[in-house]
């Protein structure tokens, strides 16, 4: 779905020229780990706002409930018992969801025109609709985020609460978190305050504080302060993520090999119009049609 | 709470200990992140498990779970052989100087006036040495052995840092960070407070162990400022509420208590609860009780209550004991009880023992449950498979069911733990059938009423005279329950040094409780609500957030007990000539000019009282200062003393290792019946604690699918190390046992909780969750409370969920 009020930047499959007279912010949530308590607030938010009802599942030996991101999760709590140093315990819980990258591997996965859109304020969104469920944003992703639903074989994740932000609120996430662990805004003041942070982190021991916005993929409008930015593994996020190469492949030979195919369809077509003509209905046969028309009305 | 949420952003340091604010309490918790956003304040959590406190805590130090005293009593050693205390806070404000009778002592674990066999003290050397005056005998040097000063430093000396890590398992250098961490705060511009909750109060010393919490911040002079105190976080919506309204057994509204049932005569039992200033010049507020208790009659019996009849005492029910939960349930499974009216409570999950719950609940002849949702305990009777396995057959209680309201559901007055009471309107209509409380009971009552006035009855005359004026006798309104509560005057009242001047006209609202009369003049349900609806309105609804002196104290929204005051003792926070210890953040402060105390806050403290009388800042005590030394208020000692939980791993008191009368609490409540329910170590080896989950609301929320997806099955938590010895990982199933029953849930193995080094040896701690039980859409489950012994603190009785002993056996996988 179009939303008026954002501007598509960008549109899986589709070469359409993108609209350019309104200037609107970059946006970014930034996820502060050193402030979550993992309350979990977030995720019932989401699955609140966007009336998802989960599955009631089962305990499998962790606080991590649902066990992974689904069709009906599009944010989770992810938990993590690690010792960066010996003998210093640390419980890190980091919310994952969509990361909404600048160079989103998805849509430049996704062969469904339309299916993936980002808008010009940063968020990349799935639009159900167009979806062939053919699961490729899911190889497209390096942060392993989009998940098919078996309901409908169509593929889901974090909208970035797009339906809120295009009415000026704040993803309902942003919202409920009672922390302030999360907060909401330009991209430019999410950095400021993430730099405030890490100062304070600095002072209180964590040398390597600092923030998650990776630029193999553009740079992100989900960001993180980490405690260990050293160290994202810690957290269960990649180093240095990238879109994969078998998705630069898909844009770097085969879709110019499609395209080139497209074009010599169109030329062949052409070519058989100059040589041929176009097809003609004959006289007789349009008055029979009319007379037929006339009589069933 | 002596301070209040919002004040919590104003701390230096935070101890959450006897707690775990982040996961029990996530929205309040927003201000320990503000404190270290803007004051750079560090956190520390004391805690047998690493929480989700401890995942954003500075420093975390692991602590067996009952052992606090120890580690407290060893931080106030710490304190005072280094001298990191506030001297013109000890010395002015508290009781260092009193002298202490000479025949009170304290020998091997147990103090003076011990019966063994009633499990009780016999108070009368707790106290002070009076003069003829009848004031207190002081020594201003501190020298005096028998000082309170030289009597703490005695009795804490003892808890030295090996004996608090032997007993607790705390690493020494653990202790000792907390320790220097804790002791900076004794400098007037540094200021701690600790948050604290069911931790701490469901032990059998859990009272004990918050004075210990108390003590320690009075040596730091960290009372009556803010960003200091001793915040209880309370445990549901509206808890504040229901303790402040009286309805605990013994007590009556604003924390007046019920007569024992030798306290015939009236003017005795006045008398021994409005106790004269043990120092010249103090308040001792208590001494208006007559004003509180009259006006409370008056709004209770209206017409009916006056000075011939003693304002109807006659009519109030005299205690033979305590008729707390644990005592309710011994009754009714000692067959001494027919019915049971069970209001906003689910007692077979909520109470220790749930098979000696439910085996009571089998001898009644009837049970009224008065509960919006479908509770366990409304259902004890059905067989639930493993988790409830009763035969209906046999049990022939008649269980009504009466749906009440939620809270979204009616208009109301809500009391946080900041003593705020906040009015809040009905967002939805009920379903079906479903009743507020107040008409469910109104129309109880009126039955009641009907009956005895139809056929008499052993005692009509509290029922028959209880006024009743409410437009809809059968639906009270909230707002008419709120202006009751609050108060009115039945005749003009007029200003004590002025009788001509009238303060109130008849039939006015109050403004406060300085207005109670105990001449029958005005009537108020709970003296310490008067003001909360005057005649400026209802002042509970304000919505004002402006808070001009930026630290939160904002008075202009909803309204706070008692007197709109939102810091308790903010006299304190004063130097003793009234300048602020910290004047970057004043509560308040002496006005010379205008001759008043004034500020942020309204003053704890008689308004115009200047610092050069002397009035000291704890009004509340006729002594006008804190205690050290509880005198006789305490049931178990006058100084907190460190003793084993009821169910321990350790076979003695490692305090008092040759006296097994000091191994747990001598004056804890047990009944004579549960002794053989207690196990013992040497089959029940590991120390079990239960908790609430942030995913959950006690037993409530298992009947929510968005809760139940988060968190949908019971579970335990074993650290790694025990999980090991008995090969035991994540996921499998494991059955928890107590020498009263067992449970079967998925383990989570983790890192969190560690084992720890006490007495020499490795002691492991199982974590039980609670939140599980038999109705609701999460996976259904057992209820935790079939583990719990039921043994209760010698002064509330509040059962000891938080230590006792199991053990764990690994079974087969289900599913």
């Amino acid at each position: 779905m179009a939303l008026q009020s954002l501007d598509i930047q960008a549109r899986s499959a589709t070469t359409t020229p993108v609209p350019g007279v309104r200037e609107t912010p970059d946006l970014a949530k930034l996820i502060d780990i050193s402030k979550c308590i993992g309350c979990k607030a977030c995720q019932v938010a989401c699955m609140q706002w966007n009336d998802l009802q989960g599955e009631i599942g089962h305990n499998i030996g962790s606080y991590q409930n649902p066990h992974d991101l689904n069709d009906t999760t599009w944010t989770l709590m992810r938990f993590y018992e690690v010792e960066p140093e010996a003998n210093r315990l640390e419980w890190l819980i980091r919310k994952d969801g969509c990361m909404h990258c600048a160079d989103p591997g998805c849509l430049a996965a996704c062969p469904s025109p339309g299916a993936i859109v980002q808008f010009s304020n940063g968020i990349v969104d799935f639009h159900q609709e167009n979806c062939i469920g053919c699961g490729y944003c899911i190889t497209g992703c390096p942060f392993d985020i989009p998940r098919l639903s078996k309901k409908d074989e169509k593929a889901y994740k974090c909208t970035l609460c797009s339906d809120r932000v295009s009415v000026g609120l704040e993803p309902a996430c942003v919202k409920t978190c009672p922390t302030g662990a999360i907060t909401f805004g330009s991209k430019r003041d999410m950095i400021e305050h993430a730099e405030a942070r890490i100062v304070d982190l600095n002072e209180r021991g964590f040398a390597q504080a600092g923030l998650y916005d990776p630029q193999g993929v553009g740079g992100t409008h989900v960001m993180y302060v980490l405690q260990h930015a050293d160290r994202p593994e810690l957290y269960g996020l990649p180093k240095d993520p990238t879109v994969s190469p078998l998705v630069e492949l898909w844009k770097g030979i085969a879709k110019p090999l499609a395209i080139a195919t497209m074009a010599f369809v169109g030329f062949a077509s052409l070519f058989h119009y100059v040589t041929k003509g176009p097809n003609a209905v004959s006289k007789e046969i349009e008055k029979e049609v009319e007379k037929e028309e006339e009589e069933q009305a | 709470m002596t301070n209040h949420w919002v004040d919590i952003k104003n701390a230096d340091l935070i101890l959450i200990m006897g707690g775990n604010a982040a996961e029990a309490h996530p929205c309040g918790f927003k201000w320990v992140t503000e404190a270290k956003a803007h004051r750079k304040a560090r956190l520390i959590v004391v805690d047998p498990r690493f929480t989700r406190s401890a995942a954003v805590a500075d420093y975390y130090a692991p602590i067996r779970a009952g052992s606090d005293i120890a580690f407290l009593g060893g931080l106030i050693n710490y304190l005072l052989s280094n001298d990191k205390i506030h001297h013109e806070y000890v010395r002015n404000y508290t009781d260092f100087s009193f002298l202490v009778k000479a025949d009170f002592g304290f020998e091997d674990g147990i103090f003076t006036g011990y019966d063994a066999e009633t499990r009780k003290y016999d108070k009368a050397s707790w106290g002070y040495q009076l003069g003829e005056d009848g004031f207190v005998l002081t020594d201003p040097t501190l020298r005096d052995p028998l000082c309170v000063y030289q009597m703490l430093k005695a009795h804490y000396a003892r808890y030295t840092p090996e004996m608090v890590s032997s007993i607790c398992g705390t690493p020494q250098d653990a202790f000792l960070k907390v320790c220097e961490m804790i002791a900076e705060t004794a400098a007037s511009d540094r200021v701690m407070t600790i948050m604290y909750a069911l931790g701490w109060t469901q032990h059998s010393q859990g009272s004990q162990m918050i004075r210990t919490g108390a003590m320690v911040q009075l040596l730091l002079g960290n009372i009556g400022k803010p960003g200091g105190g001793m915040n209880a976080l309370r445990g549901h919506s509206n808890i504040q509420g229901l303790t402040d309204l009286g309805l605990l057994s013994n007590l009556l509204p604003g924390y007046m208590t019920l007569p024992g049932e030798k306290e015939q005569d009236f003017a005795a039992y006045l008398d021994k609860r409005s106790p004269k200033p043990l120092r010249q010049g103090q308040l001792s507020y208590w001494q208006n009780y007559p004003k509180f208790f009259v006006s409370t009659m008056k709004a209770w019996y209206g017409d009916g209550a006056t000075a011939e009849n003693n304002w109807a005492y006659d009519w109030l029910p005299k205690l033979d004991k305590t008729h707390d939960i644990l005592q309710v349930f011994d009754d009714m499974h000692a067959g001494k009880m027919t019915g049971y009216i069970c209001q906003g409570f689910n007692p077979l999950a909520s109470a220790p023992c749930k098979v000696k719950v439910a085996g009571a609940l089998s001898k009644l002849k009837f049970m009224v449950v008065i509960d919006p949702l479908a509770t366990d305990t409304s259902e004890f009777w059905q067989d639930h498979g493993e988790y409830n396995d009763v035969d209906p057959t046999q049990i022939a209680t008649e269980v009504f069911r009466l749906p009440s309201t939620c809270f979204a559901e009616e208009d109301g007055s809500l009391v946080s733990s900041s003593r705020v009471l906040q009015w809040h309107w009905k967002a939805a209509s009920p379903p079906a059938e479903a009743r507020a409380d107040q008409e469910i009971i109104a129309g109880i009552f009126l039955k009641l009423r009907e009956l005895y006035a139809k056929d008499g009855g052993t005692f009509p005359d509290p029922i028959l005279n209880l006024t009743w004026r409410y437009k809809q006798p059968h639906s009270p309104s909230p707002d008419e329950l709120a202006r009751e509560f609050s108060g009115r005057a039945l005749a003009d009242v007029t200003d004590p040094k002025d009788a001509t001047k009238v303060l109130v006209k008849k039939g006015e609202q109050l403004n406060g409780f300085a207005e109670l009369r105990a001449d029958g003049s005005t009537a108020c349900g709970c003296w310490i609500f008067a003001g909360a609806w005057s005649e400026k309105g209802n002042l509970m609804a304000r919505r004002d957030n402006a808070d001009p002196y930026g630290i939160g104290q904002t008075l202009d929204w909803a309204w706070a007990w008692p007197a709109n005051r939102r810091v308790l003792y903010n006299r304190a926070s004063c130097d003793p000539a009234g300048k602020p210890f910290d004047p970057d953040r004043m509560l308040v402060a002496w006005d010379g000019a205008n001759g008043r105390w004034s500020g942020s806050d309204i003053p704890d403290f008689k308004a115009d009282s200047p610092p050069a009388d002397g009035m000291g800042p704890f009004i509340m005590n006729p002594e006008g200062v804190a205690r050290f030394f509880a005198v006789d208020k305490m049931a178990d000692g006058p100084f907190p003393e460190h003793y084993e939980p009821m169910e321990s791993p350790l076979a003695n008191n490692p305090m008092h290792p040759d006296n097994p009368l000091a191994r747990a609490n001598p004056a804890a409540r047990v009944f004579k019946g549960d002794w053989d329910s207690f196990g013992k170590p040497d089959q029940f080896p590991y120390v079990a604690t239960t908790y609430r989950l942030t995913e959950h609301f006690h037993y409530w929320t298992k009947h929510c699918r968005s809760n139940a997806v988060v968190q949908p099955e019971q579970f335990v938590e074993i650290g790694e190390a025990l999980a090991a010895e008995q090969g035991i990982r994540s996921g499998d199933h494991v059955r928890v046992r107590s020498n009263r029953g067992h449970i079967v849930a998925v383990a989570v193995v983790t890192k969190r909780l560690m084992s720890l080094d006490v007495e020499g040896r490795k002691v492991h701690t199982v974590g039980i969750p609670i939140h599980w039980g038999f109705t609701g859409v999460a996976r259904n489950g057992y209820l935790t409370n079939t583990l719990t012994p039921f043994v209760g603190d010698a002064n509330t009785q509040t059962p000891e969920f938080k230590a006792f002993l199991v053990n764990v056996e690994k079974i087969q996988t289900r599913v």
